[in-house]
């Protein structure tokens, strides 16, 4: 994950609390959205970031796994093209491994 | 309406190892921060050798001794199926070793900023002079006779006076210096960066005239599209790379500024292009690019990670001559530009139907109507290891979904319409490099051939990079068959001023 991006998560976590925060990831490969998962909860697994060694402890869904919480007029018109071309149920599956 | 049209393309590659190892921004901030690291220990292990990057599928598809469908051919991993009897001298361009681009970046450093030691200068000065193309075309090699220096001096230099060192093998040869004491805009770092696209690019340019029908007088106007900034501490980016790059070629006639947008660069650079061309404010436009050395082993670690070689070892550069119709080089169809707007949105779909979709049906036409697209295309080698996935396939996924959207295709045809419309990646991750524009060549031969009848180039930048917006970014434009009509059959305004007082005169006679 973008170590800019890490260090932002890190302070709205600070600033929030973790209790009502979840990251939602638009990423388009499952391993990479794993690795965004799994740094947000239980750190940089890369160990170059401003989140290696800290557990936030944060739950992060896919944008596909919030397809209920959306109106569906946004959702057709903003992600459904995207459900054809992605592999979606890798993706979800990578990302749900990290909310344990 | 007379289109401009794609008069000739052609596409370099430098192979830059040392670079990528001193220079790459990813190797050279772990030397600062980590320099015991296990990246930084296995990288000799993969590197490649110069053989090795001449026989590479991908390299020999972007200087055109292939298609880059026939890398469907070859199996994977492709770094491992080499091509028997590659060669270096490609139909649109060629691979350079870097002993001679060490050369070149004195060849075309104005300044003395680069040194290099007496014996390899004179050794490199030799090669480019008898170079069939650089010692042919470039104007300033009488710079590769001045202030030989030794080891030492150049080791001085390095010490204590923050130059770059240029090593070869490991051994050190040369170095660049900073351009001022302590001007940020000027350090040593920038200067070898903006050196090395100036380089790339002045090598491609005389490629473009070796190989195609335009000689350097004959250019009125180039437009140098790159991610690079150059400038000094008043004025960071001030430019004007696109000069300084003609300068080199003797392009005397010709006059140039700098396009900037990311990746999406070449094609604002194309479309740019093709509107002076087709406005008459210009006959011959050179859009051009040279190469990125921050960028070398930007994926270095997961490669590594992974036991492949370093495949980012090379600095792309390209070079597109736009011209007026000539009755049968490909047109650029200026009526059929798509474009991100600033109120497109961000999301994948929206920007699809901005660039692709939109154009197209502006005039009448359907995703259907185009036979080859080329977006991004980055090579899946580099990309998917390192969790970016297979970027073009990406990207013909999202049209051929678009089309089914718009019931265009059927959901079954989707791998169909993407094998149809699309080809592999094959070119290196350089930024703007990759961006639509490496096909032009192949595009160029395939419509003039009649395998094909359009093709849809597109550009796509991230602007928010830059940290000013978060923006995206997208052009797209078509080039397809001439039909063979040169002349234009529209009316100026003199002859529709004549027609109206003819009337009017006939009018008033009538009421006589």
């Amino acid at each position: 994950m973008d170590l800019e991006n890490q260090q932002r998560i890190k302070d709205l976590t600070d600033k929030y609390g973790k209790d009502d925060l979840v990251v939602v990831l638009g990423g388009g490969e499952a391993e990479a959205c794993g690795l965004a998962a799994e740094t947000v909860s239980t750190g940089d697994p890369t160990f170059a970031g401003p989140l290696a060694g800290v557990q936030l402890g944060l739950k992060a869904y896919h944008m596909f796994e919030l397809k209920d919480e959306v109106d569906p007029a946004v959702y057709d018109e903003q992600v459904s093209m995207m459900e054809m071309v992605l592999d979606k149920d890798a993706i979800n599956k990578e990302v749900q491994e990290y909310r344990g | 309406m007379t289109f401009p049209v794609l008069k000739g393309t052609a596409y370099t590659l430098v192979h830059t190892p040392d670079i990528l190892v001193h220079e790459g921004k990813l190797q050279e901030s772990e030397m600062r921060n980590n320099p015991d690291s296990d990246y930084l220990k296995a990288i000799p292990d993969h590197l490649r050798s110069f053989e090795d990057v001449v026989g590479y599928g991908p390299n020999q598809a972007y200087i055109g001794n292939i298609h880059p469908r026939d890398l469907n051919k070859i199996e994977k991993p492709w770094y491992e199926n080499p091509l028997k009897d590659a060669t270096a001298d490609g139909k649109f361009g060629s691979i350079m070793s870097e002993d001679v681009f060490y050369g070149c970046l004195k060849a075309v450093d104005m300044f003395d900023l680069v040194v290099l030691e007496a014996k390899y200068q004179e050794e490199t000065a030799k090669k480019i002079n008898d170079d069939p193309v650089i010692g042919k075309y470039w104007v300033t090699l009488d710079k590769l006779t001045e202030n030989p220096s030794t080891v030492d001096e150049i080791k001085s230099l390095i010490e204590e006076k923050d130059a770059k060192p240029l090593y070869l093998d490991g051994k050190l040869v040369g170095c660049i210096k900073r351009a001022h004491e302590f001007d940020a805009a000027l350090t040593s770092d920038v200067m070898f960066e903006n050196l090395v696209s100036k380089a790339s690019a002045a090598y491609v340019l005389a490629e473009l005239f070796a190989k195609n029908d335009i000689k350097p007088k004959d250019v009125d106007y180039l437009i140098e599209c790159s991610e690079e900034g150059c400038g000094d501490m008043f004025q960071r980016a001030g430019g004007n790379y696109a000069k300084a790059i003609g300068e080199i070629c003797g392009c005397v006639n010709a006059t140039g500024s700098d396009t900037r947008s990311f990746c999406a660069a070449p094609a604002h650079s194309m479309v740019e292009a093709s509107a002076l061309v087709q406005s008459g404010v210009y006959s011959n436009v050179v859009v051009l690019a040279g190469g990125s050395s921050a960028k070398l082993g930007m994926n270095g670690k997961d490669h590594v990670k992974k036991d492949q070689p370093l495949l980012e070892d090379c600095l792309g550069a390209f070079a597109i001559h736009v011209g007026e119709n000539d009755g049968k080089s490909p047109v650029i169809r200026t009526d059929i530009v798509g474009k991100h707007k600033i109120g497109s949105g961000a999301a994948p779909q929206a920007i699809m139907q901005a660039i692709v979709a939109d154009p197209l049906e502006q005039v009448g036409l359907s995703i259907k109507d185009v036979d080859v697209f080329s977006a991004e295309m980055q090579n899946p080698e580099i990309t998917v290891p390192a969790g970016a996935g297979d970027i073009p396939s990406a990207n013909y996924k999202m049209i051929a979904a678009l089309g089914i959207m718009k019931k265009v295709f059927a959901k079954s045809e989707l791998n169909q319409v993407v094998e149809n419309i699309g080809m592999p990646g094959f070119v290196p991750t350089q930024g703007h490099i990759p961006s639509g524009v490496p096909f032009l060549g192949h595009a160029k031969e395939m419509i003039e051939s009649g395998d094909i009848h359009r093709t849809m180039i597109i550009g796509k930048g991230s602007l928010f990079l830059g940290r000013l917006t978060n923006l995206f970014d997208g052009i797209s434009f078509i080039v397809e068959t001439n039909d063979g009509h040169v002349g234009d059959d529209s009316v100026d305004k003199d002859t529709i001023r004549q027609m109206i007082a003819e009337s009017m005169k006939q009018f008033a006679d009538s009421l006589k």
